[in-house]
């Protein structure tokens, strides 16, 4: 008889999207942690030098939890839009689509795989970073916590972004013009306190903020705003995701006629 | 017994305001192959994607095997393998791992014995560690097939499954088509070749504008609306049908050295008789003499111009 869960199915796609990574490891794994590590040689340590500490911790350390985040989201908005568009561009989705699978299962094997294949990434720059700089990790549980987190929001955010777009042009330009903007003004270089008073108010509407203080805090237990904002706000942002995806598949959007 | 697929008073109207599919009643019996025709843009595809849950109805209701496949959407799904019409595949994957998927995808547990099993039946065993982009458009359509009965489906949805495949393959995949129809499989198959139909189907069901035009019986329907021809080969040309002949449907071909006789093999009296005998005493003699059916094909058009 059919079982409620289709869990073979949720297997076949996680570990199909993951088998893709390995495919391209080159592209999905070793690229990012290169360009984070370049962000730490001239960042950290060429112009990092000349910088103070921040808040009691070197420059090089307050990068850390940063660039991780800011790998972390860009890289799971692209894996995840990229890992259901390219059924949909191929029309391999029909599959999907006709195959005993619920919305639910589906989302958990490619947003599952994206987010597990970005919280890999992390770890990676993690101890990329070890080779360049000396951090601590004062809330391990948090850390992980965060990192997870983001990775499941942000995969969830690509998946949406993969259903939205009806072109490759659509698929790039959102990670160009919205997320790493978001990324790079999110305090993933500095401290928003080094800001001028009003751009510190307009920093506050960007959800990469709070990522990112969070995540800082659960290093240095410092942060830019209160750790349970951050926890709030990330939460939040997951809430708006899974609302998204929800409706998507209620109404068939862009995935039935 | 009860129809493995039903169709109840289906319709689909588009987002773009075509409506494709304009209340269809249909009944798909158990372990058959059935034969869907009809013209481009009549509604085949569109059918066949409700009952497979790539497109949603506007209304009506299908059940597959009992289930309902909006209610009882997993039962209904798993037991339905579909081959769609365009050749999509997963370009980069080996042979082996887009069928396994496929298997996986429809709650079935690893069995590397069927796939096995399976890619051997449709040739593709020797490919099995191939990426799919490096093969042929008829192995790439065969891998689709491959993927379609890697979870073990009870009913087998095939949308032009030989387009683009040669001779010799189509022959083989029909055998494969029958192989599957001894075995239980239901099969539902859409083609333009009207001599795939014709091989293969058991029943025939014609589709024209969004409706089902007539459902029915191979054999029956060849019957039916089959007219027979009778010809004769003339000892001498005739210039012109002797004025005495005037009532019988009769045409000359071949420079008047032929004489055509159409009748109906469904009528008591096909009139046969009384023609020859005519014929004789009028003296026209013959050498020869055949008979021969009309095609599915020629039934197929005269039942589509009939509706349009």
């Amino acid at each position: 008889m059919t079982s409620p869960i289709n869990l073979h199915a949720v297997k076949a796609i996680y570990l199909f999207e993951l088998a893709r990574t390995w495919r391209t490891l080159f592209q999905s794994i070793a690229a990012p942690v290169i360009s984070t590590s370049l962000y730490f040689i001239v960042f950290g340590a060429a112009i990092g030098g000349r910088f103070t500490a921040v808040d009691g911790v070197t420059y090089g350390a307050f990068l850390v939890p940063g660039l991780v985040m800011m790998s972390v989201l860009t890289e799971s908005v692209s894996n995840a839009s990229f890992g259901i568009y390219m059924p949909r561009y191929s029309g391999t989705i029909y599959e999907v689509l006709s195959a005993p699978i619920s919305a639910f299962e589906t989302v958990v094997g490619y947003v599952g795989a994206a987010a597990t294949k970005s919280i890999i990434l992390g770890v990676l720059i993690l101890l990329t970073a070890r080779l360049f700089v000396d951090y601590s990790i004062q809330h391990p549980f948090w850390m992980a916590a965060f990192l997870v987190l983001t990775s499941v929001t942000f995969s969830l955010l690509g998946f949406i972004l993969g259903i939205w777009a009806d072109g490759w042009e659509k698929l790039q330009i959102v990670p160009i013009l919205i997320i790493t903007p978001l990324a790079f003004l999110g305090g993933s270089f500095y401290s928003i306190s080094m800001l001028p008073p009003l751009w510190q108010k307009i920093t506050l509407f960007n959800p990469v903020v709070y990522l990112v203080s969070g995540f800082r805090w659960s290093f240095y237990g410092q942060a830019d705003v209160p750790v349970g904002i951050s926890l709030a706000m990330t939460a939040l942002f997951l809430a708006l995701c899974l609302t998204a995806v929800w409706w998507i598949f209620r109404t068939g959007y862009r995935l039935k006629a | 017994m009860q129809p493995i697929i039903q169709v109840r008073g289906l319709e689909k109207t588009y987002a773009t305001g075509f409506q494709a599919l304009k209340g269809v009643d249909l009944d798909i019996r158990r372990g058959e192959i059935f034969a869907l025709l009809g013209p481009n843009g009549a509604g085949k595809t569109t059918l066949i994607s409700i009952i497979c849950g790539i497109v949603r109805a506007t209304g009506g209701s299908v059940t597959v095997d009992g289930h309902d496949i909006v209610r009882d959407w997993r039962a209904a799904r798993s037991l339905i393998g579909l081959v769609p019409q365009e050749l999509t595949t997963e370009a980069f994957e080996s042979v082996w791992a887009t069928v396994s998927f496929s298997r996986g995808l429809f709650g079935k547990p690893p069995d590397p014995a069927h796939i096995e099993k399976v890619l051997k039946d449709l040739s593709l065993w020797n490919k099995k560690d191939s990426k799919v982009m490096a093969l042929s458009g008829g192995m790439k359509r065969r891998v689709m097939i491959a993927k379609a009965l890697s979870h073990e489906p009870r009913i087998l949805f095939l949308d032009e499954p030989t387009a683009g495949v040669d001779v010799e393959l189509r022959r083989g995949m029909w055998e494969m088509i029958g192989r599957l129809r001894d075995s239980g499989v239901t099969i539902i198959l859409t083609t333009h070749y009207i001599e795939e139909a014709e091989e293969m189907a058991d029943s025939i069901g014609v589709i024209s504008d969004g409706r089902i035009v007539l459902v029915e019986d191979k054999a029956a329907l060849m019957r039916k609306l089959g007219k027979r021809l009778l010809t004769l080969q003339l000892q001498n040309p005739l210039e012109s049908i002797p004025a005495e002949l005037a009532g019988y449907p009769l045409a000359l071909s071949g420079d008047g050295r032929e004489l055509v006789y159409s009748f109906d093999t469904q009528e008591e009296h096909t009139g046969i008789a009384g023609l020859l005998r005519k014929l004789g005493d009028h003296g026209i003699d013959f050498t020869n003499l055949h008979t021969e059916e009309s095609s599915l094909e020629e039934i197929f058009v005269s039942l589509v111009k009939e509706r349009a």
